[in-house]
C-alpha cells in the first residue's frame, strides 16, 4: 500500500492546478452567464487534456490515453477548484458512455458531441405507470413500420423531460418475445410529433419530474442502439453508469462538511451544536460511514488498476446503497440540527439549485431531494437483492419467474 | 498510488490462515469455552515458530520490522479464528519497548519478545472505562509504582507488562515483582484472558513520561481491534449465510425468504466495505501523521458498532439455536464484544475523533 502518487503524477497534478488557476474566469469574461463561463471553461479543459480526457476527439473528448491515476487526479482537482469538469448530465454522463459502447458510427458523431457540450439536453424513458423496479414488464410500444418504430403509451417520474431535446429509453418492440428479449433502446426527439410532456411536480416543490405520452411518434429506425430486442442489456450498461454516478465518495464528503458547518453555526442552548456530546458523537458516527466509503472507493480503485476485483465485488455493488444511506443518516442529522427553522418549507432558490445547503432552507430541500437517488437506478430494496443474490449466492425470490 | 497489498502482505495472512485452519478448529474453541483456561500455549507457540510475536520488533532484535498494517493483516485471521492468543497485547507491549526502552531493556527483552519465549501485555483499563492516557491514575515514584489497573488480558501469563500511569506516560513492569498482585477475572469472551492488577509499590522502568508514545500504542491496538473484530464478523457472517442457505422452515430454506435475504445483505453492507476502513487507518499509524491517532480511533469505533449490530443479527438469524451455549455463533459475538469494548468503547473514541478532528 502506498497511497503517494509519485514524481510524474505529481507533475501532472501541478499542471492540473497551474490550468485550474484560469477558474474563475476574470476580466471581461466574468460577465458572461454563469453557463457561458462554465461551457467556456469546459471547452478549455477539453482542448487542454482535462476533461471528457478519455472520450475521443472526434466525439468532442479530449483523447487522452486512458490513465485512471489521471483520472482520478483530474476529478480531485477539479472538485478543489469547484470548476466545471466532464458534465453529469443524463446526456454526458449515461448516453455518452453507453452510445460510446454500443452505438453505430454515426450516432456517435451525431449525438456525443452535442451531449457532452450540453448543446442537447437528454431524459431517461424508463419507468412507466406499471413499471417501476419490475422495468422489463414495460408496455410503451415501438411497432415497426416501413423505415420507423411508431411510439405509442407513457413513461412516468421522467426527470427533465419538459426541458430536453432528446430522450434515450426502452420501448417495447416485439410484443411476442419474452419479457427482457422484447425491448429495443431508442433515441427519440423530443420534439416529434405526438409527444406530450405534462411536468409533475415532485415532493421538494420542483417540477424536474414529468409524464410523457407517446401518440403514434414516429422515430427513424436508425435511432436504434445495439440490436432490436437487445435494448435490455444496452440499458443494464447505462444502469451501471447512473449506479456509479450516485455512489461517488467526493459527494459525501462535501455533505458531510456541510453537516459540521451546520453544527458550529447553530446552536444547543446558550453553546454552538457542535459543542454538544451528543451532537459530537453523531457526527463522528456519521463520519465512520464516510470515510469507509472514501476508502472503500480507494479500494475498489486499485483493484481495477490492478485487474484483481476478487475482494472488491461485492464493496462494488454495495456503493449505490451504502451512499444513499450515509446521506440519510447525514440528511437527518441535519434536520434535527435546524430545530425550529426546519419546519420552513424550502424556498424557490433552493429548489432551484438543489446542491446548496448553505442555509437552512436549502439543507430541508436537500433533506427531501436525498430522497430521490434512494428510488432513482434501482429502488433500495432492489439493491438488497442484488448484494443477496450476487453477492452472497442466495437464492432468487420464491416468486419471480426466471424470464 | 497503490491501496492493495503486496504479496508478502497476502502470503503474511495466507500462511497465518493456512496454519490455523490445521492447527484451531472450531471444535477446539468449543473446549476453550468449556475450560477455565484462556489461553492456548501451544498455538501460541506455533505462531511465534512463524514470527507471529516479532512480526512489529525490529530486525536488529530478531523480530520482522514489519508496520501496522501487517499487524492488522495477522489480527483479522486470528479474529476470523477466533484464536486464544494474546497477539494484540503483546505486539503493543513490544512496539512500546522498541519504541521508547533503553538500550539495555530493549536488548534484554526484545530478542526473547521476538521469539515468543518471552510474552508481553499491556496494562491501560481503569475503573469506570477509562482507557485513555488523560485518564489514569497508576502513581509513580522513584521507579516504583501504585494503584489498580482492570481488564489486563493475559497477565498470569505475561512475562512483561507495559503499565499505563499518571500524566499519560508508560512503564514496564516484570513477572512476578514483588507488590505486584494479579487476581484472574470471569471473562466474556473466553479467547482472551482478564485479570484485575494491584500494583503496591512495584518496582518499573519508565518508558515515557508524556501522553504521546501512549497515544499511539493506543492508536496500533485500535486498528488491531478493528481489524479483530472484522475477522470475526466476516466469519460470521459467512456462517450465516451457510445456515440460512441450508435451515428449512416452511418446506424451504429460509434464505428464500425476502426479510431474511435481506437481512444478510444488510449485514454485508454494513461490514463489507469496512475493510478498507481499517487498511486506511493501519497505513495512517506509519504514513499519514496527521490522521494517525484520529483514523484508527474512527475505524475502531465504527467496526465495533457494525460488528456488534451483525453479530446480534447474526444470533437472532439462528433462530432458538443461535441462543444456545453449543452454538458457534456465541464465540464470535463474544469475541466482537471484546473487541469492541477493550481499549475504548465507541462512544468514548468518537469523543477522541471530535477533539482530534478540532471540532
Amino acid at each position: 500500500m502506498d497511497l503517494e502518487y509519485g514524481p510524474a503524477y505529481r507533475a501532472y497534478r501541478e499542471t492540473v492546478r497551474e490550468f485550474l488557476k484560469g477558474w474563475p474566469l476574470e476580466g471581461a469574461e466574468s460577465a458572461l452567464s454563469q453557463i457561458e463561463q462554465e461551457s467556456l471553461f469546459r471547452r478549455r479543459g477539453i482542448e487542454a487534456g482535462f476533461v471528457y480526457r478519455n472520450m475521443p476527439r472526434e466525439y468532442g473528448g479530449a483523447g487522452q490515453e486512458p490513465d485512471a491515476l489521471k483520472d482520478q487526479i483530474v476529478l480531485e482537482e477539479f472538485h478543489r477548484a469547484n470548476a466545471p469538469g466532464d458534465l453529469r448530465s443524463q446526456g454526458a454522463g449515461l448516453l455518452a458512455p453507453t452510445l460510446l459502447e454500443f452505438g453505430t458510427e454515426a450516432q456517435k458523431q451525431r449525438f456525443i458531441p452535442a451531449a457532452l457540450s450540453g448543446e442537447e439536453a437528454w431524459c431517461q424513458g424508463y419507468s412507466e405507470p406499471g413499471s417501476g423496479s419490475d422495468l422489463a414488464s414495460l408496455k410503451c410500444q415501438g411497432r415497426a413500420e416501413g423505415d420507423s418504430f411508431v411510439l405509442t403509451g407513457q413513461k412516468i417520474w421522467t426527470s427533465n423531460a419538459n426541458a430536453a431535446d432528446w430522450m434515450f429509453g426502452l420501448f417495447r418492440t416485439e410484443p411476442e418475445k419474452p419479457k427482457h428479449a422484447g425491448i429495443s433502446y431508442l433515441l427519440v426527439d423530443m420534439r416529434s410529433e405526438g409527444i406530450d410532456v405534462r411536468p409533475l411536480k415532485t415532493l421538494t416543490g420542483g417540477i424536474e419530474f414529468n409524464e410523457v405520452f407517446f401518440d403514434e411518434v414516429r422515430v427513424p429506425m436508425e435511432n436504434l442502439v445495439g440490436a432490436r430486442g437487445q435494448g435490455w442489456g444496452v440499458s443494464r450498461a447505462t444502469l451501471i453508469h447512473e449506479r456509479n454516478l450516485i455512489g461517488s465518495s467526493s459527494m459525501l464528503r462535501d455533505m458531510f462538511s456541510d453537516l459540521v458547518e451546520l453544527a458550529q453555526r447553530t446552536r444547543r442552548g446558550e453553546c454552538p451544536a457542535i459543542e454538544d456530546a451528543g451532537v459530537r458523537r453523531k457526527l463522528a458516527e456519521i463520519e465512520g460511514y464516510v470515510c469507509t466509503q472514501e476508502a472503500s472507493n480507494m479500494m475498489q480503485f486499485t483493484a481495477e488498476l490492478k485487474g484483481d476485483v476478487s475482494r472488491t465485488m461485492r464493496p462494488m455493488m454495495m456503493n449505490k446503497l451504502y451512499s444513499t444511506d450515509t446521506t440519510q443518516r447525514i440528511m437527518e442529522c441535519a434536520y434535527d440540527l435546524l430545530g425550529g427553522e426546519g419546519l420552513l418549507g424550502p424556498t424557490e432558490a433552493d429548489i432551484r439549485d438543489w446542491m446548496r445547503n448553505t442555509t437552512s432552507t436549502g439543507w430541508v430541500e436537500a433533506y427531501l431531494f436525498s430522497l430521490g437517488p434512494a428510488i432513482a437506478g434501482g429502488a433500495s430494496n432492489i439493491q438488497l437483492n442484488i448484494i443477496g443474490e450476487r453477492g452472497y449466492g442466495l437464492p432468487r425470490d420464491l416468486r419471480l419467474p426466471a424470464g | 498510488m497503490d491501496f492493495g497489498l503486496s504479496d508478502e502482505q497476502e502470503m503474511l495472512q495466507e500462511t497465518v490462515k493456512g496454519f490455523l485452519d490445521q492447527e484451531f478448529s472450531p471444535a477446539r474453541s468449543r473446549e476453550l469455552f468449556n475450560s477455565a483456561s484462556s489461553h492456548d500455549g501451544a498455538l501460541w507457540n506455533g505462531l511465534c515458530e512463524m514470527g507471529v510475536a516479532g512480526l512489529v520488533i525490529p530486525e536488529a532484535f530478531g523480530g520482522g520490522g514489519l508496520s501496522a498494517l501487517e499487524l492488522s493483516l495477522v489480527s483479522e485471521v486470528l479474529g476470523a479464528a477466533a484464536a486464544p492468543v494474546p497477539f494484540v497485547e503483546h505486539s503493543l507491549a513490544a512496539r512500546a519497548l522498541a519504541r521508547a526502552g533503553s538500550a539495555d531493556q530493549q536488548a534484554r527483552w526484545l530478542p526473547a519478545l521476538a521469539e515468543g519465549t518471552a510474552l508481553g501485555t499491556v496494562a491501560f483499563g481503569e475503573e469506570g472505562g477509562a482507557w485513555g492516557p488523560r485518564s489514569w491514575s497508576v502513581r509513580v515514584e522513584d521507579q516504583r509504582i501504585w494503584g489498580e489497573v482492570l481488564y489486563v488480558s493475559c497477565a498470569e501469563v505475561a512475562d512483561l507488562m507495559v503499565v499505563g500511569v499518571e500524566g499519560g506516560g508508560l512503564v514496564a513492569v516484570e513477572r512476578e515483582s514483588p507488590g505486584l498482585k494479579i487476581q484472574g477475572l470471569e471473562g466474556l469472551d473466553r479467547t482472551r484472558s482478564l485479570s484485575r492488577v494491584e500494583f503496591e509499590g512495584v518496582p518499573c522502568a519508565v518508558l515515557s513520561t508524556t501522553p504521546q508514545l501512549a497515544e499511539e500504542t493506543l492508536a496500533v491496538g485500535h486498528v488491531a481491534l478493528a481489524a479483530d473484530g472484522f475477522g470475526a464478523a466476516t466469519r460470521l457472517l459467512d456462517a450465516t449465510v451457510e445456515y440460512a442457505k441450508t435451515r428449512e422452515q416452511f418446506g424451504q430454506s429460509i434464505a428464500q425468504f425476502q426479510a431474511v435475504k435481506h437481512q444478510i445483505a444488510r449485514l454485508g453492507l454494513e461490514i463489507e466495505p469496512t475493510r478498507a476502513l481499517w487498511w486506511h487507518a493501519a497505513y495512517a499509524v506509519d504514513h499519514l501523521p496527521d490522521h494517525a491517532e484520529r483514523l484508527p480511533a474512527l475505524a475502531k469505533s465504527h467496526v465495533g458498532d457494525r460488528a456488534s449490530a451483525l453479530a446480534r443479527m447474526a444470533v437472532e438469524l439462528h433462530g432458538g439455536l443461535g441462543f444456545t451455549w453449543e452454538c458457534d455463533v456465541q464465540i464470535w459475538l463474544k469475541r466482537i464484544l471484546f473487541d469492541r469494548g477493550y481499549l475504548g468503547s465507541p462512544e468514548s473514541l468518537r469523543e477522541d475523533c471530535a477533539r482530534l478532528g478540532g471540532w
